[in-house]
């Protein structure tokens, strides 16, 4: 008879390191960023003011807290140029979210059909391009979709287009880019979802006269539904965010979030507008991620 | 009316069709890499040159020297701590503190990189912390961390214990128990998880923009700064050596993934 309990315990001490790192590295950085925020920019070292001088004495504190305030946050509400941004964000998460999911749904579920001896190697090469370089593979599609790049090649030899079309610096290639990177982060979770599936349960449905169609969406999906929560969450949280692939893709009339966020830290060095723009993304991303977080524990639990 | 088994029509053209999609772009990408003309119309035949210049390219050498570095430094760190934090949430049952742990924990691989890059930039500056290769080795850390706990957790979840339990009935302690049953099975998984952390710290661009300083500049940064400016045949280069070196390394994992096989496996270590 074995005692769990003798295991559980040391296995616990395991924890400490990574507890430490995460809290250091990971949670009191999201304390300086919203003590930045509610500072003003400063051409100083560091840029921004007020700087909490720990030696200088209680006063200096005290002084320091009267002179925080929450100017930028007004400023991000209320200037258009702002929430349009973070408008657009959750707009193109959305739709690349849906076309993400429409892809990924029938490639994962013919991995899933796929004979028992192929479905690692399947995997394997949904995971190869996730693992070669992000930025390499967005550029291939530059180098696919530009003026005089191969897709204008293609259509002019065949003539169904009679001069070069304009595929960069578009919402197309954005799109494009977007469903191009973050389709492994759909099909995997749908795809583990799927191959546990029982193969019996679509049977009896079919043995019991329901049509194809009605075994799909009355007995496949509704089973597949963690997968496709896990993978929706996957994408649209990252996409909310994402600056490279508009910062390449897209045209610069409208700017994601992720950019404007940039921009502001990087061209305009006003860091605490940049750390408003960080927290008010958090704000809006808090409940997809309390989402994210109950479905992985829940997965966790069900898996021990 | 029974559903047919096995693969549908549609089944297999989804499957078609993604992998084209996936594949084709950096197919072309290779193929560019070798074209002898500057131009992406022209086909000059096959040419090794900007190869030549890109090992010409001091900047980039340094740039592509560090990424190596910090990815082998951070990726060893990250799969310690992810492993670590695979075992104790998945053998360590109910703690205090759980909830928070594997929160913060998993929260990295959905959060924004713009998010995480300038929290820990931020972090640093209030610690005056010098930016440079460790800034940059200790932000990847922080984001590869979690992907190593996801890897080396699946395999932990779906490690057969009735293995473990028989060795501690033999009269191991736990730690022995561990070392010599449970160890063993999941290094594939381990590795595994070594290598996703440092193609992905390889990769990563938005964190290092943040957190590195003056003079430590990642391959990923140069390749970006380069791209911005358009198309240059010189990067089709670098980006075929990057992938050449990531497909060698998958490759050598699966051929030692599959020489290890062992009994007790239910599933790929990924």
């Amino acid at each position: 008879m074995s005692d769990h309990s003798i295991f559980t315990r040391p296995a616990r001490f395991a924890a400490i390191a990574p507890y430490v790192w995460m809290v250091l590295f990971f949670l009191v950085p999201f304390g300086f960023v919203l003590k930045i925020s509610l500072s003003q920019t400063a051409i100083s070292q560091p840029p921004y003011t007020p700087v909490f001088d720990f030696a200088a004495g209680w006063a200096s504190i005290e002084a320091a807290f009267g002179a925080l305030s929450s100017d930028n946050f007004h400023l991000l509400l209320s200037d258009d140029l702002y929430v349009l941004s973070y408008l657009r964000s959750l707009v193109v998460a959305a739709v690349s979210t849906s076309i993400l999911l429409a892809i990924g749904y029938p490639i994962a579920y013919g991995m899933a059909r796929l004979p028992k001896q192929w479905q690692p190697i399947a995997m394997m090469l949904v995971i190869v391009p996730f693992w070669t370089s992000f930025l390499i593979r967005i550029y291939a599609w530059i180098n696919i979709l530009q003026h005089d790049g191969l897709l204008n090649q293609i259509l002019l030899a065949l003539r169904l287009v009679s001069a070069p079309v304009v595929w960069l610096s578009t919402d197309s290639a954005m799109y494009l880019g977007i469903v191009y990177s973050y389709l492994p982060f759909m099909i995997l979770p749908l795809y583990a979802v799927l191959a546990k599936m029982e193969p019996a349960l679509e049977e009896a449905a079919a043995d019991l006269g329901a049509s194809p169609r009605e075994v799909f969406w009355l007995v496949t999906f509704p089973l597949s539904l963690p997968g496709v929560g896990a993978g929706v969450l996957l994408c649209f949280i990252p996409i909310v965010g994402e600056f490279v692939i508009p910062d390449l893709l897209a045209g610069s009339n409208a700017l994601m979030i992720g950019q404007t966020l940039w921009l502001e830290f990087f061209t305009n060095k006003d860091w605490p507008v940049a750390s408003a723009t960080a927290i008010v993304l958090l704000a809006l991303l808090l409940v997809p991620l309390l989402l994210y977080d109950r479905l992985q524990r829940r997965q966790l639990e069900q898996a021990r | 009316m029974k559903m047919p088994k096995g693969l549908s029509h549609f089944n297999i053209a989804s499957l078609a069709l993604g992998a084209a999609f996936l594949y084709l772009p950096i197919v072309i990408l290779v193929i560019y890499s070798f074209n002898a003309s500057r131009l992406v119309t022209v086909w000059g035949g096959w040419s090794l040159r900007w190869y030549y210049e890109f090992f010409n390219d001091s900047a980039m050498i340094e740039a592509a020297w560090m990424s190596v570095r910090v990815g082998a430094v951070s990726a060893s760190i990250a799969t310690l701590l992810g492993t670590a934090a695979a075992v104790a949430l998945s053998r360590g049952e109910g703690f205090r503190g759980r909830t928070l742990f594997s929160g913060m924990l998993y929260a990295p691989l959905v959060m924004p990189e713009v998010i995480t890059g300038l929290s820990l930039l931020l972090l640093f500056v209030a610690l005056n912390a010098e930016r440079g290769f460790w800034t940059v080795t200790i932000a990847h850390t922080t984001l590869t961390m979690c992907f190593v706990a996801v890897v080396v957790q699946s395999r932990l979840t779906a490690l057969d214990r009735s293995l473990e339990e028989a060795a501690m009935d033999l009269g191991c302690d736990p730690v022995r128990a561990f070392a010599a049953v449970t160890l063993p099975l999941i290094i594939p998984s381990i590795a595994a998880g070594w290598m996703l952390a440092f193609t992905l710290s390889l990769d990563d661009l938005v964190i290092a923009s943040f957190t590195t300083g003056p003079g430590s500049a990642t391959l990923p940064i140069r390749i970006y700064s380069e791209v911005r400016l358009g198309v240059k045949p010189e990067i089709n280069a670098i980006c075929t050596l990057v992938i050449a070196v990531i497909a060698a390394v998958i490759v050598s994992a699966s051929v030692a993934a599959k020489l290890s096989n062992q009994p007790g496996e239910t599933a790929a270590p990924l």
